[in-house]
């Protein structure tokens, strides 16, 4: 018995499949995320609006459906992120460790194999990510920053249709 | 012993994790340290693909612009084409060339005419990978003398200032950034007021009363008084001039292409630079047809290099 199913079992979920990934996927799918996001506006300056390791925390918490992997990926995904940004350490790494939870949590107890659960489910997490970053750089870093503009609705949508493509293309790398 | 249910441990790493980076963002804090280890290994890990990438994207960009850009007319004569084929392809790579020795040219152009300035050349290689900071990553670092706090221009302008230099890569902090500022005045008025960003691609001038004549169009430069930029380079100019209690509404489009930055000038000093009046750059002997920011650097003055660079953000 894996850990993953046992955890299932524990939420009285079992019917819920836990997909299993090659190898070495999730780390090389999260480091081509990171370098992606640090990458790419460069040349093409609207990707600034994507969140890609967010993406990434989200589908592969839905996916794994294990809380603590689902937690710790996010970690490790938010601290690179600030690592490559100007932001304190921590910063994306508390955000994106609760949405890690939150998406493996959820994954365990909802079948999130519909793009229309995905979108809606990306959307929430987006919007949920940017409000714990927009608390954490108010209370705890006393830094101002609005807690809705034009643009994060736009990178909402714009992130959470991606986040449906993307995710489909992530499912081919599934063990069948 | 205590064992947790296996159901809660999860929650438990939850919040052992979160309350372990809160810590961590509580000691930046408190020693004002960015965590530079970390900060060091990823970066390290991440710019010789980032470089790597600039090198490919650079290639492919070349061969856009000077293959595939001429399509049509290449269509209209596919015959001779195919028999020019080859000679095409080394055009194409002839012009890829040229399109970067023209771009390099202008760097060139700029420092000459800034002789007495120390500065270094660095290309683009990445961005911030938070959208809500404007960072960008240069190829040259520490072993190319960039250091902290050094002022980052292209010939068009003020592009930012280097707020991070690891070994062989810099970070540097855009004037678009909200926690930018540069020193800057109207250049036909001399009305001072510091210059910052808002996370926007415009800027905004503050600090500049009601009374004080500005207007939409004129161009703002660099005051000096950041102890980082040299007086007289180009920052922008104003599109957008509104009152307001109890200053001006004044913002500014940015002289450089800050979108579009392929290859910066680092300026190697962190001690103030002056730039010397045209008359006295033609005095010198420098061309003084140079744009605003090409005139030379008079020595600094005994006062300016006992001062140490301000901590204020460019």
């Amino acid at each position: 018995m894996n850990e993953s199913s046992y955890d299932l079992r524990a939420f009285g979920e079992s019917h819920i499949e836990v997909h299993k990934f090659h190898s070495g996927t999730i780390v090389l799918s999260l480091l081509i995320a990171v370098v992606l996001q640090s990458f790419l506006p460069v040349y093409i300056s609207k990707v600034a609006l994507l969140d890609l390791p967010l993406l990434i925390t989200i589908y592969f918490g839905l996916s794994r459906r294990n809380p603590s992997t689902g937690l710790l990926l996010g970690t490790v995904t938010g601290l690179l992120q600030d690592s490559l940004s100007k932001t304190p350490l921590g910063l994306f790494g508390i955000s994106k460790t609760i949405i890690g939870y939150l998406a493996s949590s959820i994954g365990a107890r909802l079948d999130t194999e519909h793009p229309a659960a995905r979108f809606a489910l990306t959307a929430l997490f987006f919007v949920l990510h940017q409000g714990i970053v927009v608390l954490i750089r108010k209370r705890l870093l006393a830094q101002s920053q609005p807690w809705f503009t034009l643009r994060l609705g736009v990178a909402c949508l714009v992130n959470s249709i991606l986040g449906v493509f993307l995710y489909f293309l992530l499912d081919r790398l599934r063990k069948s | 012993m205590v064992a947790l249910p296996s159901r809660h441990r999860s929650l438990f790493l939850l919040v052992g994790v979160v309350i372990l980076q809160v810590l961590l963002l509580a000691v930046q804090i408190k020693r004002d340290a960015q965590g530079r280890l970390i900060r060091v290994w990823t970066v390290s890990a991440v710019s010789p693909v980032e470089r790597s990438g600039a090198w490919g994207i650079g290639r492919v960009r070349d061969a856009w612009r000077h293959y595939f850009a001429l399509s049509d007319a290449a269509r209209e004569n596919e015959a001779l084409r195919r028999e020019n084929g080859e000679l095409k392809l080394e055009v194409m790579q002839l012009q890829g060339k040229s399109a970067e020795a023209d771009r390099l040219a202008t760097l060139l152009s700029f420092k000459q005419k800034q002789g007495k300035t120390p500065m270094v050349f660095a290309r683009v290689i990445g961005a911030s990978a938070d959208a809500n900071s404007n960072v960008i990553y240069l190829d040259q670092g520490q072993r190319d003398g960039i250091r902290k706090n050094m002022g980052v221009i292209t010939p068009e302008g003020v592009v930012g200032k280097v707020i991070e230099s690891f070994r062989d890569t810099s970070q540097v902090l855009l004037v678009t950034d909200r926690d930018s500022g540069v020193g800057a005045m109207i250049a036909d008025s001399r009305v001072h007021g510091p210059v910052g960003g808002s996370g926007e691609p415009l800027l905004n001038m503050k600090y500049v009363g009601n009374d004080d004549e500005v207007s939409v169009g004129q161009r703002v430069v660099t005051s000096g008084t950041d102890r980082i930029f040299p007086k007289d380079l180009p920052v922008g100019t104003v599109t957008q001039v509104k009152p307001g209690a109890p200053f001006k509404q004044i913002r500014v489009l940015p002289s450089a292409s800050l979108e579009k930055l392929e290859e910066v000038i680092v300026l190697l000093t962190t001690d103030p630079l002056v730039m010397a009046r045209p008359e006295a750059a033609q005095q010198s002997g420098v061309n003084s047809a140079a744009p605003a920011g090409a005139a030379a650097v008079a020595q600094p003055t005994a006062a300016a290099n006992a001062a140490k660079p301000t901590d204020k953000q460019p």
